[in-house]
């Protein structure tokens, strides 16, 4: 005979507030096997807690039934309090009468029936509960981060120094990312590459630390404390071990006229490249778009030139298989083409560039080493025109919908370097808004324009002709004075919105995270948890969870790396018990179960059966591999004979719950 | 506040100019703003705070092109040339408040100006 | 030869005569055969954006259903071509809109946006094809730097009209290189001539089409061509630019072969 107790929390007013939580309880309490109904102001209190962990003892309850909030809230509150009061956890079951019923209700009545139905639900659900207990499952103590720019290094730096193994994989030939574009960082002015390419350095030198750079995913298995990652090396025609970086090759190469990447395009490079000066790893790749040997079977330059003899034009692509226990995702952002808003004309002028082409236009290792000259003539510019906003803070159909938060700071940070440098140079900035959140920032955009008398204009531009004469005319609003500029200008700078790199959306499908619409990575709890993924094992790191600055980004990746370091401490770690199981008698061998698994969880074996006339067969049976499944029951609904089941959801519970609401 | 003629603004535009974020980007991409005594992102705001009257007297309703650059640019999906056809039409739906009328066209003409213009003007300018 | 339905409107008929007769000859050297519908009323000019205007967008909505079962409407007109298609884009969207045009129209069930809107530019780039029409060119432009002007009305609002990227389109620079000439890309071919202000405020007018004849001069443009005879005329009369401004189907006749050639 069942004993079970339904216990309705009020969440203060969340709860009570729309639910009539004392006509919950006590209809409930009629339902068959309920033997104790009661409510409470906030059941996820300590004494709320006592209040069912005594009514376990006293009435030897078989069943608990919470009222509450999401399961996702306090679940396992409650399942604590049931296991140290000694009834097994998954006896216990919660009905969503919050999210699911106070807060999307208004009216009284009928949101309090809604409750007892829902809680009803529960207990025809809780009847048919079975024990159960959790497994462990070994944790490889190893770490993969995906990324390899600031976020990625300085996380897998703090998880080799706890001493885990961790692998940097980068799809491009050196690490570094963003960063290493930067000429120099806001708000202190410091240069970008002098604090990071000792971080490079240092993550190449670390005995922990494995950098497949030139790599990307290409798969992934497993789950928590056990993914299987095939990484893909893809082929750089250059023997990584016996390349000495020494450059020769790229001097020698005679296909100078490839778009240089690294410098966005603004000079080029040579078919066989080192991106810049201080990669990381310092080795040669070969371009094979360009390169005149790979196209054409003509030339053999480097090849002839290279003493170490590295260069392999047979080389191809190398699948290397590695288990992990935890990935930090580090994949980052890059920042939009904006020709779509070609009313700045940027399509065509060359002398309006992004935020990061200016960048490099002002970087010592740049196109102009380090001076300021003007992409179409190389002359000075005299009248520099920057424009904020450009596909941030728009409409759906018009661009992103969110502030790209770093372009305030570097445009501030441009706009002075620029005036410092070049006195006789007018700087105008036109803003929505400007914002400066963050440590010194504020500070750093007032020095900007009191002390270097940058124009700071409220308004937006709205039209960019460029001239004959190679002036630039820039129309725009000045809000405040209610007048349409005209600006003879000599460049124009678009601070363009940044997004996540291209790369992310199959990553999150490889990994089954979520992402928001903007294929940024969700974070498990915007506010608690904002450094874990909701998939377990699997963490978030710099950009790739929304626009961060470098700061921000450093704090989130250490961040990262202390929930990575956490789990790779843990020798083993509980498994969830509600796992799928297969019924061999009605199990027909169909496959269809295998097919829909997201985790590989079910093979097929042959397996030997004794019929029902005494003779015995062959035959062919789901297996679940029960460290492998996460319980999300596709397999369940895709078996047609029914052989399929889930612990703790299991067909006949969630037919329980469904009569129960309808009757 | 007139609330009335707002709500017949807001209906007749069908834009909701709670959208607006102030950039001025209207503004600043408008080709008619120096003949503008009220400028695409006033007609806007002062819609938006129900200040609707300045507007109906003013010959800025007359200037505007309907280019629809405003409303391919605004990076809210704002749509001001709506707004500013909202305001003409319920002003020129007044009765004798005709901004054109037959007996001023033939000062106007010359030999080439195609009947478009003519059209456009009336379509525009009277009810 | 494909059939289409074609609606000049007003203004082709008596002072933009060019721009009808060469677009229609031209179509027939084509392949096109364009067929215009009986009693067409003139398309209004100007799209009224209002939600609460009917009668206005009545006689566009005449002239798509007298398209519904052809291949497509064609027009050429810029003005005609915004109207039309902003008609078409939002009665196909608004099912209170169609039915009071239906109760209008006495209509017996609504129109709701099924005929299909080309302008003469997009029917050379989507029917005919820019690589058929070039095969065809027998005199080419060769050497000349042509600056398309698109105006306001054949790209905005781009939702409705969906002909092109409205802020940097191709279509006419493509139909300019496949009669053999140079486009000149300038920033004012999608700015506005003025339009009709110019009834009321030739200062105005003069200031704007002024700009645009500009940008493309400056740019090293030989002549200038336009889709729309209001376009044209501001372009003429009140820039005070002697450019040439045509229309672009006069190249394109002439182009053919159609047309007595002044292109040397």
């Amino acid at each position: 005979m069942q004993r079970i107790g339904v216990f309705v929390c009020h969440c203060g007013t969340n709860i009570a507030a729309t639910v009539d939580v004392k006509a919950v309880a006590e209809a409930l309490g009629h339902e068959p096997g309920v033997v104790i109904s009661q409510d409470y102001q906030y059941m996820c209190s300590e004494s709320g807690q006592d209040l069912v962990k005594n009514a376990i003892k006293e009435h030897k309850l078989t069943g608990v039934v919470v009222c509450s909030c999401s399961p996702r809230m306090h679940e396992n509150t409650f399942r604590k309090a049931a296991a140290s009061a000694g009834l097994n956890p998954y006896l216990v079951e919660i009905a969503n009468i919050r999210e699911q019923c106070s807060w999307i209700h208004k009216e009284i009545a009928s949101a309090t029936e809604k409750a007892i139905i829902l809680g009803k639900a529960a207990v025809a659900k809780v009847h048919l509960n079975a024990p159960l207990t959790a497994g462990e499952s070994p944790v490889v103590k190893r770490a993969l981060v995906i990324g390899g720019g600031i976020a990625g290094i300085q996380t897998a730096l703090d998880i080799a120094e706890a001493g885990f193994d961790v692998d940097i994989v980068e799809k491009e030939p050196t690490i570094g990312g963003k960063m290493a574009q930067i000429d120099k960082t806001f708000p202190t002015l410091d240069c970008a590459a002098c604090i990071l390419t000792p971080k490079m350095v240092e993550a190449a030198q670390n005995e922990h630390i494995t950098i497949h750079s030139f790599s990307e995913v290409a798969d992934v298995k497993g789950f928590v404390g056990n993914f299987t990652v095939t990484i893909k090396k893809k082929a750089r025609f250059v023997d990584e071990t016996k390349c000495t970086g020494c450059g020769l090759c790229t001097e020698k190469c005679p296909m100078k006229k490839v778009p240089n990447e690294f410098n966005m395009g603004l000079d080029n490079r040579t078919a066989v490249y080192i991106p810049f000066a201080q990669a990381v790893p310092k080795v040669a790749t070969i371009d094979p778009n360009y390169c005149l040997m790979l196209k054409n079977g003509k030339c053999g330059v480097c090849s002839k030139v290279c003493t170490a003899g590295a260069i392999d034009y047979k080389q191809t692509d190398k699948m290397v298989e590695q288990k992990y226990g935890a990935i930090v995702v580090a994949t980052g952002f890059n920042p939009i083409k904006p020709e779509k808003y070609d009313e700045f004309a940027y399509s065509y002028c060359p002398d309006v560039v992004t935020s990061l082409e200016l960048e490099r236009l002002m970087n010592a290792a740049g196109p102009n080493g380090g001076t300021l000259l003007r992409p179409s003539d190389k002359t000075h510019p005299h009248t520099i025109v920057f424009v904020q906003c450009v596909g941030s803070r728009c409409d759906d159909e018009k661009g992103k919908p969110y502030c790209s938060k770093i372009c305030c700071m570097y445009t501030a940070k441009h706009a002075m370097l620029i005036r410092e440098k070049y006195p006789d140079t007018e700087v105008y900035v036109f803003y929505i808004d400007v914002r400066t959140p963050g440590k010194n920032f504020d500070e750093f955009y007032r020095r900007a324009v009191e002390q270097y008398n940058v124009h700071y204009i409220k308004g937006m531009v709205g039209k960019v002709t460029p001239k004959a004469d190679g002036k630039i005319d820039v129309q725009a609003s000045d809000l405040l004075a209610n007048e349409q500029l005209h600006i003879n200008a000599d460049m124009v700078v678009l601070a363009t919105a940044i997004e996540p790199d291209k790369s992310a959306r199959p990553l999150a499908t490889m990994l089954t995270t979520q992402m928001d619409t903007n294929d940024f990575f969700t974070e498990a709890h915007p506010k608690l948890r904002p450094v874990e993924s909701a998939t377990a094992g699997i963490f978030l790191s710099g950009a790739c969870q929304g626009p961060k600055d470098i700061p921000e980004t450093v704090a989130q990746a250490s961040a990262a790396a202390a929930k990575a370091i956490g789990l790779l401490c843990k020798n083993s770690i509980t498994c969830n018990p509600c796992v799928a199981h297969s019924d061999e008698l009605m199990c027909n061998g169909c496959s269809a179960c295998e097919k829909v698994c997201p985790y590989g969880a079910i093979t097929y074996q042959d397996k030997e059966f004794r019929m029902p006339d005494r003779s015995t067969a062959i035959r062919r049976v789901a297996s679940v591999n029960p460290a492998v499944c996460q319980g999300c029951g596709a397999c369940t609904v895709a078996c047609p004979s029914g052989a399929m089941d889930l612990n703790g959801f299991s067909n006949s519970q969630i037919m329980a719950e469904v009569d129960a609401i309808c009757k | 506040m007139n609330k009335n003629l707002k709500n017949w603004v807001d209906i007749t535009s069908g834009v909701n100019v709670l959208k607006c974020m102030r950039c001025g980007k209207c503004s600043a991409t408008c080709p008619s703003y120096d003949e503008m005594e009220y400028h695409p992102h006033q007609f806007v705001y002062m819609v938006e705070k129900g200040n609707i009257e300045p507007l109906l007297n003013s010959k800025s309703l007359y200037k505007c092109l309907t280019c629809f650059a405003c409303v391919e640019r605004c990076p809210r999906g704002v749509e001001p040339a709506k707004v500013v056809e909202a305001v003409r039409l319920t002003a020129v739906r007044q009765q004798g408040n005709n901004h054109l009328i037959p007996d001023m066209i033939p000062d106007m003409l010359d030999e080439d100006l195609p009947q478009q213009a003519i059209v456009t003007a009336f379509r525009k300018y009277t009810k | 030869m494909e059939t289409f339905t074609y609606y000049p409107g007003c203004t082709l008929r008596t002072k933009a005569k060019d721009l009808d007769v060469y677009a229609r000859k031209s179509a027939e050297a084509l392949g096109i055969a364009l067929v215009e519908p009986e009693n067409w009323q003139c398309c209004g000019g100007a799209y009224t954006t209002a939600t609460n205007e009917v009668a206005t967008k009545l006689s566009a909505v005449r002239t798509l259903m007298a398209a519904k079962d052809s291949n497509g409407l064609v027009t050429v007109c810029s003005a005609c071509h915004n109207v039309i298609k902003q008609t078409n884009y939002d009665i196909s969207r608004n099912e209170a809109m169609a039915n009071k045009v239906k109760q209008y129209l006495e209509l017996d069930e609504a129109y709701t946006g099924e005929t299909t809107v080309y302008h003469y530019l997009e029917l050379l780039r989507d029917v005919v094809g820019f690589d058929k029409l070039k095969e065809k060119v027998v005199n080419p432009f060769k050497g000349k730097k042509i600056a398309a002007y698109y105006g306001c009305l054949l790209l905005r609002p781009s939702k409705a009209l969906a002909m092109d990227d409205p802020e940097n389109p191709t279509i006419m620079e493509d139909f300019i290189k496949a009669i053999g000439g140079t486009p000149v890309i300038y920033a004012q071919r999608n700015e506005c001539c003025g339009g009709y202000i110019t009834l009321e405020d030739k200062a105005q007018a003069a200031k704007r089409s002024n700009a645009v004849m500009n940008s493309a001069q400056s740019m090293g443009a030989d002549m200038i061509i336009t889709a729309c005879p209001l376009c044209l005329y501001n372009l003429k009369k009140n820039s005070g630019s002697d450019m040439p401004v045509y229309y672009f189907t006069e190249l394109l006749a002439e182009a053919l072969g159609l047309k007595e050639a002044n292109n040397e």
